[in-house]
């Protein structure tokens, strides 16, 4: 590797805005992150109920979206949504793409947490409500005290694995027409097929840096709170 | 039912009946507004729905489409196969150095977004001329998929070694057997078959991400569809339908995936999963 290869190599850094491309994943994971959690939340409330409309509806979604393409959903977003409907969520063009993807990617990934939180509570053994009823607690002190400090940190892993998978696929916002790193990518090799290699290992490095911690994160948190049995 | 609620007695039974009309029709009346709203707009009209009910869309958009997509998904399926097979027995093997350099290339290619990988060989291919054209998007596919799935894979392998009991190993060590003999002739078969489950479902993966073909230009399902629906005025319509046709066939894939999780479990030693194992794990045992 000679002097004029990373000549060129930094080069694409006063070209290119790679840190602002990273960062529109960065937010796009954050927004659609928080209300997937929303969502999910309520729709696991909604699986995990005894009222047979409500698990039935929850089912449904989640049967439904994720078995659905991600990248259906976005072109969806864009050409359904907006195109054909006229919903318009910010009267600016690229902040409106933004919040679509974002609805996209909420909807989407509201499955997988809402399956997490399932299989939170589905760690916890039967033994742990019968001795809570047995101790004479009611239903609401139960799960307030007993199941479900149990069920969330079993959930902490499998959220942790919804949130790295809601990082990678939010480059597939590039597909409702959002300035992110991998339709960054694809514009600076077209300028600049010379170092193409670089260019990727950037990119793929700069997600691994991102995705990693998060796993380290995630899997660390979930070992300390997890319950010995 | 579930640990959180116990078995309902009458009055818990009655006060459910109420509960259940409010939200069935809380969630018939969001069903229906949605249907409303579709209405005013025009996207409920039969001439927009009848298309799909006639053969041309689908002798010659979906159906191409599909066979594209199933195309896209098979040749990966078998490419990550190998990948999975060669990288999971490296990560198991004897040497550090070649369990080092598996690791580093199963973890590096889970961490990266499939969507990149896919960009970069189809930019990379189509530039370096050494495929036919036509062929550059089905390849980047591919080697896209290959990737990340060959991945998950190798981990699957490696899981499905390590979740096995220990005496299977000092078992076909005791009769004489070498560790590189052990774990080709009783452990890593094991091994494989409770990790059916796990691969049935990781099909649904690959299956779903062929649709980011579309962005590489990929002639797939979705992009039949697309096709199909901004010639003839019915794009919603139309990635509705194209949809459907992913649920249909991945819902039979995880419905698969749960019945072999049943089955095969007389004939392993290993524990069944219907889930390829993630980054984050609970427990350091996977």
């Amino acid at each position: 590797m000679d002097d004029g290869f990373l000549q060129q190599y930094l080069s694409l850094f006063d070209e290119f805005d790679v840190l602002a491309a990273f960062w529109v994943n960065i937010q796009l994971t954050f927004f659609a992150g928080i209300l997937a959690l929303i969502l999910g939340t309520l729709l696991a409330t909604m699986r995990i109920s005894p009222v047979p409309s409500l698990r039935w509806a929850g089912s449904t979604y989640v049967t439904l979206l994720r078995n659905t393409p991600l990248t259906i959903i976005m072109v969806f977003c864009v050409l359904g949504l907006w195109g054909q409907l006229g919903i318009t969520l910010s009267p600016d063009f690229t902040t409106n793409f933004f919040r679509l993807a974002v609805v996209g990617l909420t909807v989407y990934h509201a499955a997988f947490v809402c399956e997490a939180l399932r299989s939170g509570v589905n760690t916890v053994p039967v033994g742990q409500a019968e001795a809570a009823r047995a101790i004479g607690l009611s239903f609401w002190p139960a799960a307030r005290l007993v199941i479900l400090p149990q069920a969330f940190r079993g959930s902490v892993a499998p959220l942790g694995n919804v949130l790295i998978a809601l990082t990678k696929n939010s480059t597939v916002a590039a597909a409702a027409s959002v300035a992110e790193a991998s339709s960054l990518m694809r514009t600076m090799i077209e300028f600049r097929p010379d170092v193409i290699v670089a260019i990727f290992l950037t990119f793929a490095l700069g997600f691994v840096l991102i995705v990693v911690p998060i796993g380290l994160a995630t899997t660390s948190f979930s070992r300390r709170l997890t319950v010995a049995r | 039912m579930s640990t959180l609620f116990d078995v309902p007695g009458p009055v818990a039974r009655r006060r459910m009946v109420w509960v259940n009309i409010a939200a069935t029709i809380v969630v018939v009346g969001i069903a229906v507004w949605v249907l409303l709203r579709l209405n005013a707009k025009g996207q409920l009209d039969a001439a927009l729905w009848k298309p799909f009910l006639t053969a041309s869309p689908w002798v010659d958009y979906l159906i191409p489409g599909l066979v594209e997509t199933l195309k896209a998904a098979g040749i990966s399926i078998v490419t990550a196969a190998v990948f999975g097979f060669v990288f999971g027995l490296g990560r198991l093997s004897p040497s550090r150095a070649v369990r080092g350099v598996s690791g580093t290339i199963v973890e590096f290619f889970r961490a990266v977004p499939v969507l990149l990988m896919m960009i970069f060989f189809y930019l990379g291919l189509g530039k370096l001329q050494i495929l036919d054209p036509s062929d550059v998007p089905l390849v980047a596919v591919v080697l896209g998929l290959t990737f990340y799935n060959g991945s998950v894979f190798a981990e699957l392998v490696r899981s499905g070694v390590h979740g096995l009991p220990r005496g299977q190993r000092e078992a076909a060590l005791a009769v004489g057997l070498r560790g590189g003999q052990s774990l080709r002739l009783v452990e890593v078969p094991q091994a494989l078959i409770a990790m059916l489950p796990a691969i049935a479902s990781q099909l649904v993966v690959i299956l779903k991400d062929t649709a980011l073909g579309l962005i590489v230009t990929y002639p797939e399902l979705l992009d039949a569809a697309r096709r199909f629906g901004s010639g003839n005025g019915n794009i919603l319509q139309a990635l509705v339908v194209a949809a459907l046709v992913f649920i249909v066939i991945n819902y039979a894939l995880t419905r698969l995936a749960d019945q072999l999780a049943g089955r095969v479990g007389k004939r392993t030693a290993g524990k069944p999963r219907t889930e390829a194992p993630s980054l984050v794990v609970a427990t350091g045992k996977d």
